[in-house]
């Protein structure tokens, strides 16, 4: 089911076609028939029961998974067993997760950095590119803190910074704020759609946190491995 | 830089496994260079004796051990008699035992014979040598293990021998040699008439190939082998370097294992990780140089602490009387740079099936899991 609200001028950069996904050879079917198209720049909230698909459908938007059935374009290049996810997790998506999922012996600096490292970046322009988003998420003081050292606040936000560091077009976060209070959560959130915004980028979020995801631009249901008419 | 710390992080995260590696890589390669040294040592100072003042070495075709070669006399008063060559030495050797020590090595040889002349005369006088057939020179270190002086009475395995002379050599086998007249050895080890080899010296080094052919054409059961071509195809000398290095081998392979151990363990330890690394872009090749990169440390740095341990133990060796001129504790550089690469290729085996089992992580199994 295509679910639409941009204007039909704005640039697909997603595309989910009749997209299944089972696990356990079969037994459990997680997504029954996805469509979905995400557009540049708008910010989308899928929302749902645990259980959905949500993050399975993240998963396969952003080549980490794929699909037994259907098919999956990003910025018009489809994605199939064949070709390697590596050129868009280094240079067109970004992901974040529920957890920081931060290397804990490592500084913010070093955490953030790895994108660029793994992308074979420039250090000069990756450390410009660095302070530039410490700067704006407001840890340009902790450069040299080791995570165990962050608030939890803190983590999700370097969290951030690293899956932008490589300016990827498109952002997948998958519960960004789930592990956070409220007041942090909120904070978190906010900064995450200045800085997608700012920087034109497309947002894709699974949460279930509803008051987060009637900020997004548009809010798709999930349930039972399908999509839903948009709300 | 990232890179590196990444390398190192983990190995400090695990200090204990990581110094437990490093021991065993450590260890190996002590031993692998104790005892290749050792051995390397050994077959020098056994070679030194056949190519003392001489080039070339005759010696009965197909024996596996020279003890067993058997030159007829003739054939020295041939070859002697040959134009091209300068002088040639016959010896027998024989390995005898007295009460308190089972080998003591015997040399039949001439009075022209150039390890006699070549060597530091402690006591005795070399013009003596072979005037009395039960007369015998011994090495400093035989005289010191006998408990003998010169003029004394010595028992050499059923016989009863007068000391005549005792010399040093810088030979650790000569050192703690018996230097018989040939007549009185061939008599004592029933070889009447024959020695074990023949040593040569030729007026020029060009008449090599002439001397060959000249054996082969004259003495089709003898043959003559350059120095360096004995020590390279002699069987004993084969078989012991082949020893050595598959007892360190050995050694290293247990080395291996233990490596090969902390590297699944450190892949083990940390698929989340991995998987993060994943989807921050790395490729197969990257989280595969991570773990090799990580078991190279532990290679190298094993290696260098081997290296000082195995230098330290060869030294401690030199240092104990018992020992000394038997044991050639110089390092060939070639051999360090053999048991740095062996550690450095244990490692990278070791790491093999950890880098496979990290690059199949798929990052998205790995996260789905807290």
């Amino acid at each position: 089911m295509n679910s639409s609200h941009a204007n039909s001028t704005q640039r697909i950069v997603l595309r989910a076609e009749d997209v299944w996904k089972s696990y356990d050879d079969g037994a459990i079917t997680v997504l029954r028939g996805v469509d979905f198209t995400g557009f540049q720049g708008e910010t989308v909230a899928l929302c749902g029961p645990s259980g959905c698909g949500k993050s399975t459908l993240l998963h396969l938007l952003g080549g980490l998974d794929e699909p037994d059935r259907g098919r999956i374009a990003v910025n018009s290049k489809e994605l199939n067993r064949h070709s390697s996810p590596l050129r868009l997790l280094r240079h067109e998506i970004g992901f974040v997760f529920q957890l920081h999922n931060l290397i804990p012996d490592l500084t913010l600096e070093e955490n953030c950095l790895i994108p660029t490292v793994a992308a074979g970046f420039d250090r000069k322009a990756a450390l410009a590119r660095l302070h530039e988003l410490t700067d704006r998420t407001g840890l340009s003081h902790r450069l040299g803190s080791k995570i165990q050292k962050l608030s939890g606040g803190e983590r999700q936000r370097t969290a951030l910074c690293r899956a932008l560091m490589n300016k990827p077009r498109i952002l997948l976060a998958d519960e960004p704020t789930g592990s956070l209070d409220e007041a942090t959560s909120a904070a978190v959130f906010d900064l995450l759609l200045e800085i997608v915004a700012n920087e034109g980028v497309t947002l894709v979020m699974a949460t279930h946190d509803r008051g987060l995801a009637s900020r997004c631009g548009r809010l798709i249901e999930m349930h039972d491995g399908r999509i839903h008419e948009p709300v | 830089m990232i890179f590196l710390k990444l390398i190192v992080t983990n190995l400090l995260r695990h200090r204990i496994r990581s110094l437990i590696s490093i021991a065993g890589i450590a260890f190996s390669v002590a031993a692998m260079l104790t005892i290749v040294t050792v051995l390397q040592g050994a077959v020098a100072m056994f070679s030194g004796i056949l190519s003392s003042d001489s080039q070339i070495i005759v010696f009965e075709r197909n024996v596996s051990d020279l003890f067993f070669s058997s030159v007829p006399s003739e054939a020295v008063q041939t070859i002697s008699s040959w134009s091209i060559v300068q002088h040639a030495d016959p010896v027998l050797f024989g390995i005898v035992s007295s009460s308190d020590h089972p080998i003591i090595t015997c040399f039949g040889i001439t009075d022209a014979d150039a390890r006699l002349r070549k060597a530091t005369w402690i006591q005795g006088d070399r013009s003596n040598f072979g005037k009395d057939a039960n007369g015998v020179v011994l090495g400093q270190r035989a005289a010191e293990f006998m408990s003998t002086a010169l003029g004394r009475t010595v028992q050499i395995g059923h016989g009863l021998f007068h000391v005549a002379g005792i010399i040093n050599t810088a030979n650790g086998f000569e050192d703690g040699g018996v230097f018989m007249p040939l007549s009185s050895a061939q008599a004592f080890f029933h070889k009447e008439g024959s020695s074990s080899v023949i040593t040569i010296k030729l007026r020029s080094k060009e008449d090599v190939p002439d001397f060959k052919a000249m054996i082969r054409h004259s003495f089709p059961n003898l043959v003559a082998l350059e120095d360096e071509e004995f020590t390279r195809s002699y069987s004993q000398f084969k078989i012991l370097k082949a020893t050595a290095w598959a007892v360190g081998g050995c050694g290293l392979l247990l080395g291996g294992l233990g490596v090969a151990n902390t590297m699944i363990m450190s892949v083990f330890t940390r698929i989340r990780e991995i998987a993060i690394l994943r989807v921050n872009g790395f490729s197969n090749g990257q989280i595969a140089t991570m773990i090799f990169g990580e078991s190279a440390f532990v290679s190298v740095l094993g290696a260098i602490v081997g290296l000082l341990i195995g230098t330290l133990f060869l030294f401690t060796l030199k240092l104990i009387p018992a020992l000394h001129g038997y044991v050639d504790t110089s390092v060939q550089p070639l051999v360090v740079l053999i048991v740095i690469v062996l550690a450095l290729l244990t490692g990278v085996a070791g790491a093999l099936y950890p880098a496979i089992y990290a690059m199949r992580i798929r990052a998205v199994e790995a996260l789905r899991f807290e």
